[in-house]
């Protein structure tokens, strides 16, 4: 099982917890697996085109854009971290 | 028109240089609404380049004139932002030294440009954005309150008072009594705030509209989804006429018409209040048969970067 860490926006869906455990050979399975345990979170992440434009994620240090996208394949025990793309501003 | 538009002024420092914006008529982007006059304030034009060398100023004015800065305090303040550009421009120039507190997931340019005026950055944790760094700034004034000066953006009345005074009241001195309505997106809700409350004392009635991302997660950055966020204490949800919720995309697509279309380079706060005010333009078409839409520009796109391949290594 790999580790999620979900931003604070998007903990409403995982019931205020940081992290989560999810599991799938890439990281497209890897975002369904976390759609069956926390419905809405998939719409949050992914549109017809892949990750939205304004989300980021990461496995260990390496965001998905610059790795195979979401057929970024997973061993099963990496640390993978929803960003926002933005820090807030303001 | 007053003669206060003139830009060839002189000034005795780069603070003279805050305020007094101009306001421009958008004509392609707004042609859906052929008959509805659709203006941006042009916020850009502010010397630290951004609507937020406005509430900056006011805020270390006005704690000067109280006594709550001095030279031996630090001004100290949670912002990822163009306050911390503001707050770090008006530091050099008035002479305060300036810390600030941001998520470390803001990009290389934004850390380099507030260094630059000398000022120190503290980090908070990325996951928890902007409202981490509020919790810490609060952590560390709690523990060292005589170090400090805390403006605290999102709870000091200076804020949306810069608005009052100036936004606003320029807004009227340009269109005067042609406008029909008011928009801008939440943040700290000073802009909204500070405005529609001058708006709202003018003889005829305007229409004052506060735009929110759609969804808690989202890509405007400056914007705020109050339902899922501190909720700044300067805020009073019953000022607007109307919250206009707005999706990141339409933000985006909007920024990018704007630069190819109408020759301008902003933010996505920016493309986001176009994209309402496009909105309000077309809805006073169709029910009012023409009005005057008016909005904000907070800043210039060039302060924001795509995540480049450079960047592709964060360490946290």
């Amino acid at each position: 099982m790999a580790t999620v860490r979900i931003p604070t926006p998007l903990r409403s869906l995982t019931g205020g917890e940081e992290s989560v455990q999810a599991s799938g050979a890439n990281v497209r399975a890897l975002i369904d697996d976390l759609e069956s345990n926390h419905p809405g979170i998939k719409d949050r992440l992914l549109d017809d085109k892949g990750v939205r434009r304004f989300v980021n994620i990461y496995v260990g240090e390496e965001d998905i854009r610059f790795l195979d996208g979401l057929d970024t394949p997973l061993q099963g025990n990496e640390e993978i971290s929803i960003v926002p793309a933005i820090a807030g501003g303001l | 028109m007053t003669p206060r538009f003139v830009r060839s002024r002189q000034l005795g420092s780069i603070v003279d240089a805050v305020g007094n914006t101009p306001l421009l008529r958008l004509r392609r982007i707004a042609s859906s609404a052929p008959d509805v006059e659709v203006f941006a304030k042009l916020e850009f034009m502010n010397p630290g380049g951004s609507v937020k060398d406005r509430p900056a100023l006011r805020m270390m004015l006005d704690a000067i004139e109280s006594g709550q800065l001095t030279t031996d305090k630090i001004l100290i303040d949670a912002t990822s932002g163009n306050t911390g550009v503001a707050y770090s421009m008006l530091g050099a120039a008035l002479g305060y030294r300036v810390h600030l507190v941001m998520p470390k997931n803001v990009t290389k340019a934004r850390k380099d440009i507030t260094q630059a005026y000398g000022t120190e950055i503290i980090y908070s944790d990325p996951m928890e954005g902007s409202d981490g760094a509020i919790r810490l700034v609060r952590k560390i004034v709690q523990e060292n309150p005589d170090k400090y000066f805390y403006p605290d953006q999102y709870s000091n009345p200076s804020n949306p008072l810069a608005h009052y005074l100036g936004t606003g009241q320029e807004i009227l001195d340009a269109v005067g009594d042609r406008i029909t309505h008011f928009v801008a997106g939440l943040g700290t809700s000073g802009t909204v705030m500070g405005t529609t409350r001058r708006l709202h004392e003018h003889t005829r009635p305007i229409h004052c509209v506060a735009a929110e991302p759609a969804e808690a997660l989202h890509g405007l950055e400056g914007l705020k989804h109050m339902a899922s966020s501190i909720v700044p204490e300067i805020y009073d949800p019953n000022l607007p006429d109307e919250i206009m919720p707005i999706a990141t995309e339409a933000g985006w697509d909007m920024a990018e018409r704007v630069a190819a279309e109408e020759g301008l380079n902003i933010g996505h706060s920016g493309g986001a209040n176009i994209a309402a005010a496009v909105a309000l333009a077309e809805r006073a078409q169709r029910e009012q048969g023409g009005g005057c839409v008016v909005t904000i520009i907070p800043d210039r796109g060039d302060r924001y970067f795509a995540p480049m391949k450079w960047e592709k290594r964060y360490t946290w």
